[in-house]
């Protein structure tokens, strides 16, 4: 198994150019954060990865083999999406039968338990679930489906706190007894960090970031002093904003630090993901 | 890394004797909610430097002299973490060293 591999993918909507020349390596058995702002890219790449819509240019291979309208390849990649693919009227515990249709590794008794853990009522229609409960069903399938890519696009849309640290056990659990990749898109980059092995950051359609989840948390930091020490300090330093509170400077950095180096009067601390990952967006200079 | 922080204190404050078994990684990576691979790197961390060992098939101990070497490293770093942030501070509240020593005696005392 050599993983998931997009080469130089770009996908146009009439005018709007969705990716640009997009290319990205997923391995077998890590968990992937891929984030973004609205609109920057991420579900279409899910989409194109997952051969529901088609590229305008590139490739994209599953252990070297084109995926797009391959079935032994679309079988190991499950995408969960807004998009609703169930009859309204079906009933969960049908539709998860359904699904098992599709994906031959398809685990019953498991998704049964999830419906448990998550304590969803499985006589219930698809039509008359709430948001949350709907993207429980949709996790619930998603995870029960065994295929070697789960493709989680917001798989936390309307969940209540409580079911959002279920959902992040099921896919710890997962990791540990059964592991594949998983690709989660999100907003909520704070609480989901700690599941991920991998960051994938899209911009306007390109990716403008791909490293591991703590090397990028080892490297950024917060640098807070007066505003002329700061600026002294940050000069050699790959600087992704600076912000001035009345005499202080608070400077956001990319780098290897030494703690020993930092002059006095200056506080360096740790940036968590969803800081460093606003800071990035927002940072002019791209590929940084 | 704060995993490795929890378990130093485990084993430190008695909770995980010498050859006594630690969780494994999956029981690890639920607990605290981290992936499993980062708590595979914590663990792996800590048996480089000879505060764990693995017993095939068996799982995750805590080695014997664990204590005492975890003791030393921290008294190592006892100055870093802690002297030079307390000058740090006594410097920017006038303190002086004698002031600082005889908060130290009562310190000791207490």
């Amino acid at each position: 198994m050599s993983g998931m591999d997009v080469e130089k993918v770009t996908k146009r909507f009439g005018n709007v150019n969705a990716l640009r020349d997009v290319s990205v390596h997923f391995d077998p058995n890590k968990v992937y954060g891929l984030l973004g702002s609205n609109s920057a890219g991420k579900s279409t790449l899910l989409n194109v990865i997952a051969g529901r819509i088609f590229a305008n240019e590139g490739a994209v291979r599953m252990d070297g083999v084109p995926v797009p309208e391959n079935d032994s390849a679309l079988r190991n990649i499950f995408l969960m999406s807004e998009t609703n693919l169930y009859p309204g009227n079906m009933k969960i515990h049908r539709a998860l039968k359904w699904t098992a249709k599709f994906y031959p590794d398809f685990d019953e008794a498991y998704a049964n338990r999830l419906a448990a853990e998550f304590k969803i009522d499985p006589n219930k229609k698809i039509k008359s679930l709430s948001t949350g409960t709907r993207t429980i069903f949709k996790i619930i399938a998603a995870l029960a489906s065994n295929a070697a890519y789960l493709l989680l696009d917001e798989p936390t849309l309307g969940l209540d706190a409580e079911n959002r640290e279920i959902f992040y056990q099921a896919i710890i659990r997962k990791c540990t007894e059964n592991p594949c990749t998983i690709i989660i898109a999100t907003h909520l980059i704070e609480e989901a960090s700690v599941i991920f092995d991998h960051v994938v950051i899209v911009k306007d359609g390109r990716i403008i970031r791909d490293e591991s989840c703590e090397e990028l948390l080892r490297k950024g930091r917060e640098i807070t002093g007066s505003a002329s020490a700061v600026e002294q300090f940050i000069q050699d330093k790959t600087v992704l904003g600076v912000e001035s509170f009345g005499g202080q400077k608070t400077a956001y950095c990319l780098g290897e630090f030494n703690s020993l180096s930092v002059p006095e009067g200056l506080r360096v601390s740790g940036m968590n993901l969803q800081k460093l990952f606003i800071r990035m967006v927002h940072s002019q200079e791209e590929g940084i | 890394m704060q995993l490795v922080d929890q378990i130093e204190y485990g084993i430190l404050s008695g909770v995980f004797p010498e050859e006594s078994q630690v969780p494994s990684t999956a029981e690890i990576s639920l607990h605290y909610g981290i992936n499993p691979a980062t708590s595979l790197k914590g663990i792996n961390q800590l048996v480089d430097r000879g505060v764990l060992y693995k017993k095939r098939g068996m799982g995750i101990f805590v080695a014997p002299g664990a204590v005492e070497l975890l003791t030393e490293k921290r008294k190592k770093d006892f100055y870093g973490a802690f002297i030079r942030k307390l000058v740090c501070e006594a410097k920017r509240l006038n303190l002086s060293q004698e002031e600082i020593v005889s908060m130290m005696d009562r310190g000791f005392k207490e």
